[in-house]
């Protein structure tokens, strides 16, 4: 089999006598959109983390391609190819579109001693990438990140993820807070994320989101990957989440009867 | 209709309101004493103006990205006696003299930095620390007198720094020349410059900087570094003006240099900063101390007055970023 374009292999991660990650192996292969699910605590932000150079790993490996990667900074992994956009969008309210598009990578002027930003070429792209992404409203790539509203904010993390032609997009709770229309839209991203060769990690608590858009599900339980393999077309949302609490049928229903009566 | 969306938005810019303060200042203390714009005290002015306006400029890109720094007055007051004190007693000449209190500022701000950044413990207390600290060795290594100096005169380091002409009427100290090539270097680098880009995501949301491979503490640390050297610079210049280095020199400086710059309209959160505002903010504080003297309100009601003024400025300020916000 070709090697997958992520491969983590045995990864733990313990804060202190805590451990958030024990063992746990994932991959993902390329031109895949792999949803990642798990409850609160389950290790998918620590995962997540480790994968986007955030937090350094205790142990074990990570492979970009077969070749071992070490990740000291969440630049390292940049540099990689891994993209990760946050629950807050990871912007910078006070800057404009493009500053935030460009920051970090701004492009300079010659001559290269003044250090001086090309801002026409960074609004130029911006204004471009902000169709890309659907958004039709005329907004100057110069409006700062603080007056737009939250799907806005989404579009231009994920308008910079394109721009930067990442192998691998990692969307952390791309959809929480955002309306109806703006969730699709940010679904109907992925999609085309994918289908222009792209490869994404989907990290979302309304799994109905993730059904519509994934390729396959890997559901992580405190601190391990119990199931890597799960495909959405074949199975329901009621059996994830039976995989996701690692309960019954039964067992469900009777937690659910239990809260009930303690409630009552 | 193209003159109007002009006014507009020079109305909305967050440097507005400080020039209109200004104007309005200048307006009123001319009409009571029309000495005030005599050309010698618009000189008096200027002189001591951009000493303190050196400190101010760096530390508007310190408070933009998110930090400031308390320790700036005993600096001022700190480096000159260094200086002196290595010259009078026959160890260095004066320009290694200046040379060693320039880099024993970096150093100071280095290590405000490092406890910053590595530490995690906030700027109000690091150099708030660090003021003690630096006032303390000032104090005591001159037993609390001033340090003896002469007239620099004639020297080739003085004339540069504060060596004073005529131009017309006015008496013009070079300092001025310093004061303005760093307004218009930080200004360009705040708005300009990758860099400036850098320090306001530092101030805005130094994780998503972090995420996107910003060195934030690189850039803390370097305008820590950069804060302490200009306080040192204004507190040398200031002392080969006035020919005098005393270790009490620059106490409260500190207060009323991030007064001038929040006047201004940097955010003391951070992640937004402007240098033009700065420059108004220097000019209104220095205004209004003199002004109230030369207009016959007894000088000890001065601070009434300056508290006022940043009241009234932060009232404005926040009203105006809501109205940024609400996108009108």
């Amino acid at each position: 089999m070709a090697e997958p374009l992520i491969r983590m292999a045995n990864i733990r991660k313990s804060y202190g006598r805590v451990q958030a990650l024990v063992d746990a192996n994932f991959h993902v292969n390329e031109k895949e959109i792999v949803g990642l699910l798990g409850d609160n605590g389950a290790g998918k932000s620590t995962l997540i983390k480790v994968l986007s150079g955030a937090v350094p790993l205790t142990s074990g490996d990570i492979f970009v391609r077969g070749k071992k990667v070490n990740f000291r900074s969440t630049s390292d992994a940049i540099a990689e190819g891994i993209e990760t956009i946050y629950q807050d969008s990871a912007l910078v309210t006070q800057l404009s579109i493009a500053r935030n598009l460009f920051l970090g990578r701004e492009p300079i002027k010659p001559p290269r001693f003044l250090n001086r930003m090309d801002q026409e070429a960074m609004n130029a792209v911006a204004r471009d990438l902000l169709r890309q992404v659907g958004i039709t409203k005329n907004i100057p790539p110069t409006t700062p990140i603080g007056s737009l509203s939250g799907g806005e904010r989404q579009a231009v993390a994920i308008a910079r993820a394109m721009h930067f032609d990442s192998d691998l997009i990692i969307l952390d709770e791309p959809t929480n807070n955002l309306g109806v229309a703006e969730t699709q839209g940010v679904l109907s991203f992925v999609r085309s994320a994918r289908d222009s060769g792209h490869s994404c990690i989907f990290i979302a608590h309304n799994i109905h989101h993730v059904f519509q858009v994934v390729d396959r599900i890997v559901v992580m339980r405190r601190g391990k990957v119990v199931a890597d393999d799960i495909d959405p077309k074949k199975t329901t949302v009621a059996e994830v989440e039976r995989v996701i609490t690692g309960m019954s049928d039964k067992e469900i229903r009777d937690a659910i009867a239990d809260g009930r009566e303690s409630h009552g | 209709m193209e003159n109007r969306s002009f006014v507009q938005r020079l109305i909305a810019r967050p440097e507005f309101g400080p020039l209109v303060l200004l104007i309005v200042e200048l307006a009123v203390f001319w009409s009571i004493n029309p000495d005030f714009l005599s050309p010698q005290n618009i000189s008096n002015i200027l002189a001591f103006t951009v000493e303190l306006g050196l400190i101010a400029l760096a530390m508007t890109l310190l408070m933009t990205s998110g930090e400031f720094d308390l320790s700036v007055g005993s600096l001022f007051g700190f480096s000159p006696v260094l200086m002196w004190t290595l010259y009078n007693s026959g160890v260095t000449s004066l320009e290694v003299g200046l040379l060693i209190a320039l880099v024993g500022a970096a150093l100071i701000g280095l290590v405000n930095g490092w406890f910053v950044t590595q530490l995690k413990i906030p700027s109000f207390l690091v150099t708030l620390g660090m003021l003690l600290v630096v006032r303390g060795t000032a104090l005591f290594v001159t037993d609390g007198f001033p340090q003896r100096t002469w007239s620099a005169e004639g020297s080739w380091l003085a004339n540069i720094l504060v060596g004073d002409f005529y131009v017309g009427p006015f008496r013009i100290y070079a300092s001025l020349f310093w004061f303005i090539g760093a307004a218009i270097v930080l200004g360009y680098v705040l708005t300009q410059s990758r860099t400036g880009n850098w320090i306001q995501a530092a101030g805005g949301n130094p994780n998503a900087a972090r995420a996107r491979g910003v060195n934030v503490n690189g850039v803390k640390v370097g305008l820590f570094v950069l804060s302490a050297v200009m306080a040192s610079l204004a507190g040398v210049i200031s002392s080969l003006r006035t020919s005098a280095a005393n270790p009490n020199s620059g106490t409260g400086y500190e207060l009323e240099v991030i007064a001038m710059v929040v006047i201004g309209g940097t955010a003391l959160t951070g992640g937004r900063g402007t240098i033009i505002g700065t420059v108004l903010g220097i000019l209104i504080l220095r205004v209004m101390r003199n002004g109230i003297v030369l207009i016959g309100v007894p000088g000890l009601a001065y601070n009434i007055f300056i508290g006022a003024i940043i009241l009234g400025m932060m009232a404005l300020h926040s009203w105006l970023e809501r109205r940024h916000q609400a996108g009108t």
